[in-house]
């Protein structure tokens, strides 16, 4: 037992004394990156051993395990601590993040494990995410591998600053000084080229204990040192956020009478004091703190990672969502954004798609472009994309349905490290990392015209909409949009009809039929739609439009109440037994790919405004009942 | 500028009352699961701190088996009271009208007392987040967990199909019906635990202090005759012992420890020096290797 965590005789002796020193302890959160065999969980699980955080009865049914299913015969297989999930025992691998724990008289340690595979980047990120320091495992007698570099780019991708490289398996190498010296010099060459410029290289054996919490006698030219020693003196990224100017975003507003109103929340950087000045963005009206309320009493100041309540001199409206920074240094506010993307969802990313964006504690609307590239984790290439599937790492344009504040990633992960949210499945599906904010956001500001959009529509002597027809191919929608028109026209209605098939022929020729070629055709006819509603008219248009969350788009692009969709309900059959165009034999015959209703979904609205029955009706009978909705 | 480095309790605590935040924020009908334990005890101490001035904006539900130790019901109604929290108790009626109980029922008990318990408690009310005070270095398949844990409709819980959990952005959508289980103490460790009671002077249930109690010894553990529902087997006589205990439930699932320590560093001290893990005192654990995810999966807490 090293000497570190004797602290038995303090504790027998002494254990008030014990507790006061256990009370000063930091913390470290660490992530240790290597594959199956570079005995990552070889080295946790000794951590752990030689840290007595191993229980007599845990070690009981170690044993037992290790006779059991163990790799290390008779003896003590470490890795079977760390491995939790049966079903992860029975396949040998890990194949999530698991935390753990130990602590020395100096630190808590909090070890995140996570499994080294290309194919969980997802669960390494994660990880990573909340992680101080990063160990990146080698196997000695194999060096610096794909996998390495995989590992040390997604580590410093996601904002590690220290790295330690721990050469591991050296007893297997005859603790060969010459062979160390070559993989470290492989190494830094590899770091450098990607930008880490610091890292604190190791020879360890996890499974003999060299240089683990020892300094081995094996190695007697190693000069730097042993794992446990650095783990427990390394400089915390504490001190860095506390000298970064004062952020914090508003979590909660705290309103137990009308006497009193704080805005609670955990602080992203900085250090606040009472009569500081600060501002609100995106609002930017400013105030000074009044008060910093703990129920342990009022605080004279607060620091990064600490969470407070705050209250503000001025009664100002702040609400869930709005940051509060330092007023001379304020954060950018943009609705768009140039941002690292890391896709984590078996669904792949459809660009054009809006999905939620939750930054911090500001939730907003948010679609990406098509990638600009894709990073392979590998080589580091850059490579074209036109999505990205799961575990894939690319770089986009992000845009959001309103200015938030934020600030760039490399400056705070609280507030430029965003998630995606599937607006159907409410799953996580992605990781984002702002860069900055695209210009075109930030000095193309909206012309204000002179003649309003109201002008127009008075001009007309009409209301604007948009009469979204969407249904199968075949339904009706060309037929029925084509004797609105008419019937609208005969009433001096001014109307303009889009039809899929014409502008297709158009604007959207460069559009294929994939899932994010459909998205981005209805982006544009939305937007289209949007210029002509400013303009007065009444648009009509007659597109599939398969799917919820692109109609969804449409609709937030439009004045409230602008927008009506209407259900051309036509069922499949009908549609396929009507084909007016012959797309339908086609697209059975195999000879057309991503057909709406045949190998490509359509989603019904769930509360269309107007639902018209074809089965029922005749597309005149249809149209007339449309026209009487909209000018009763 | 004057750097203050937090000490690891302060950022333990500080992620606590973040997360409690971001549930009162995201969700519609939260509610904090509360055992009357010493993590229950830490994690409504943390709930008043992320709040105040306020009370914690939620109710405390206590998901009963009538076979908890009486010093713990004593205990209940006055933490509630203090912390100006409404409390709500469930006691599954089918368990209740079958008798169900440790003795006679094995793991019958804890499934239908607590499993299903506590499903019918939060489908009762229509709990949408409900925290619990559970600790990721109790149980491996813990260690996995994320800290904002959903559930289906059915709540169940599914390890393989977890959302990723990135830095403290915590995804609390869901859709109607479906649920999230909340562990803010999730990077907590036992004797971080005990430290923070000893600091912030917490009131805990005085069993976990050593003093002479009646016990007998059984299957290797030391049960304490709570009252005169135990069973006593032929030749069992209970015995005054200085016991005391690390965990808390039911009391003939409770295995105590011979101990003297009365005071909470007398606690820590023999924690410290100890050699077997806190959940050895329950018998809940023991019936295979990886029994508690599997409870897990199936709804247990």
């Amino acid at each position: 037992m090293s000497e570190i965590y004797k602290t038995d005789a303090l504790i027998a002796e002494d254990i008030d004394k014990y507790l006061e020193i256990h009370q000063h302890k930091t913390m470290l959160r660490f992530i240790t990156c290597g594959s199956v065999d570079d005995g990552k969980s070889t080295l946790i699980g000794r951590l752990l051993y030689d840290s007595k955080m191993i229980f007599e009865d845990q070690l009981a049914t170690l044993e037992a395990d290790s006779k059991r299913v163990g790799t290390q015969g008779e003896g003590i297989d470490f890795a079977l601590l760390v491995d939790g999930l049966a079903a992860e025992r029975e396949q040998g691998i890990t194949i999530d993040v698991a935390y753990r724990f130990f602590a020395t008289e100096k630190r808590k340690f909090i070890v995140a494990d996570t499994p080294g595979h290309e194919q969980y980047t997802r669960n390494m990120v994660t990880g990573a995410s909340t992680a101080d320091l990063a160990v990146i495992l080698i196997d000695a007698r194999k060096g610096v591998l794909t996998q390495t570099r995989r590992h040390s780019y997604l580590a410093h991708l996601i904002g590690i600053r220290n790295i330690v490289l721990a050469v591991n398996k050296m007893d297997l190498i005859g603790y060969d000084r010459a062979k160390y010296d070559s993989i470290v010099a492989d190494y830094r060459a590899f770091a450098q080229s990607i930008g880490i410029t610091d890292f604190t290289a190791i020879p360890i054996s996890g499974l003999a204990g060299d240089n683990i919490t020892t300094r081995s006698e094996n190695t007697p030219w190693h000069d730097g040192p042993v794992l446990l020693e650095h783990l427990e003196t390394v400089e915390l990224n504490q001190a860095v956020e506390q000298d970064k100017p004062f952020r914090m975003a508003v979590q909660w507003v705290n309103r137990p009478n009308l006497d009193f109103r704080g805005f609670s929340g955990t602080i992203a950087s900085g250090t606040v004091k009472v009569g500081d000045g600060v501002r609100v963005l995106p609002s930017g009206k400013t105030s000074s703190i009044a008060r910093i309320v703990t129920m342990d009493g009022d605080l004279a100041q607060a620091v990064a990672g600490q969470a407070v309540t705050l209250c503000l001199a001025d009664e100002i409206d702040c609400s869930r969502g709005q940051i509060l920074c330092a007023a001379q240094n304020p954060v950018e506010v943009a609705d768009q954004f140039e941002a690292t993307i890391v896709w984590m969802d078996e669904v792949e990313m459809t660009p054009g798609r809006a999905y939620w964006l939750k930054l911090g504690p500001q939730t907003v609307s948010a679609t990406i472009a098509q990638p600009k590239y894709q990073v392979n984790v590998n080589t580091m290439e850059h490579l074209a994309a036109k999505t990205l599937d799961l575990n894939a790492i690319g770089v986009a344009n992000v845009t959001v349905d309103r200015d938030i504040p934020f600030v760039p990633y490399i400056d705070s992960q609280d507030l430029g490290g965003f998630i995606l949210i599937d607006k159907m499945t409410n799953r996580t599906v992605a990781a984002g990392l702002i860069h900055f904010a695209l210009r075109r956001a930030q000095n193309i500001h909206r012309q204000a015209m002179d003649i309003s959009r109201d002008h127009h529509a008075n001009l007309k002597n009409q209301k604007p909409m948009v009469l979204w027809m969407t249904g199968l191919s075949g339904s009706g929608k060309s037929t029925i949009a084509n004797l609105v028109e008419k019937k609208l026209a005969r009433m001096n209605r001014h109307t303009f009809l889009l039809d899929g098939d014409n502008v297709r022929h158009g604007l959207n020729k460069d559009l294929g039929f994939t899932d994010a070629d459909r998205v981005e055709n209805i982006r544009r006819v939305g937007e289209v739609a949007r210029l002509m509603t400013d303009a007065g008219l009444i648009v009509i248009t007659a597109f599939i439009s398969p799917f919820r969350s692109e109609r969804d788009m449409v609709r937030g692009m439009m004045q409230p109440g602008e927008f009506i969709e209407v259900f051309i309900d036509t069922p499949l059959e009908e549609a396929e037994k009507r084909d007016v165009k012959g797309l339908y034999a086609k697209a059975r015959a195999g000879q057309l790919k991503n057909f709406t209703g045949i190998d490509s979904p359509y989603e019904a609205p769930e509360a269309p405004q107007i639902r018209i029955d074809t089965t029922k009706m005749s597309a005149e009978e249809a149209a007339d009942l449309i026209v009487s909705k909209l000018i009763p | 500028m004057t750097q203050s480095t937090l000490t690891h309790l302060q950022r333990l605590e500080a992620e606590a009352i973040h997360i409690m935040r971001e549930v009162v924020a995201q969700a519609q009908n939260p509610v904090m699961l509360y055992s009357v334990g010493k993590d229950s005890a830490c994690m409504l101490h943390v709930a008043k701190k992320a709040f105040y001035p306020s009370p914690p904006p939620f109710p405390l539900l206590h998901v009963d088996t009538t076979w908890k130790f009486k010093a713990m019901y004593a205990m209940r109604e006055a933490a509630a009271r203090k912390a100006g929290m409404q409390l709500i108790v469930h006691q599954n009626p089918e368990a209740l009208r079958q008798g169900i109980n440790p003795f006679d029922h094995g793991g019958l008990h804890t499934d239908m007392w607590k499993t299903e318990g506590l499903k019918q408690a939060l489908d009762l009310h229509g709990f949408d987040a409900a925290f619990g005070g559970a600790r990721r270095d109790e149980e491996k398949s813990r260690a996995k967990e994320r800290i904002f844990s959903f559930r289906t409709a059915s709540h169940r819980w599914d390890p393989k199909n977890q959302r990723p959990e990135l830095w403290r952005n915590y995804n609390a959508h869901k859709a109607k019906g479906e649920s999230m289980r909340v562990f803010p103490l999730s990077n907590w460790t036992e004797l971080d635990i005990w430290q923070y009671i000893h600091l912030e002077n917490i009131d805990i249930v005085p069993l976990y202090y050593a003093a002479p109690r009646p016990t007998v010894e059984r299957d290797g553990m030391l049960l304490m005759v709570d009252d005169d529902r135990f069973p006593l087997r032929e030749g069992e006589e209970p015995v005054m012992r200085s016991v005391r205990f690390r965990t808390l439930g039911c009391y003939p699932l409770t295995g105590a420890v011979e101990s003297v320590a009365k005071t909470l560093p007398e606690i820590i001290q023999e924690m410290l020096l100890t050699t077997t893990s806190e959940r050895q005192g329950r018998a809940i654990d023991h019936d295979q290797a990886a029994s508690m995810e599997k409870k897990k999966q199936e709804g247990y807490f």
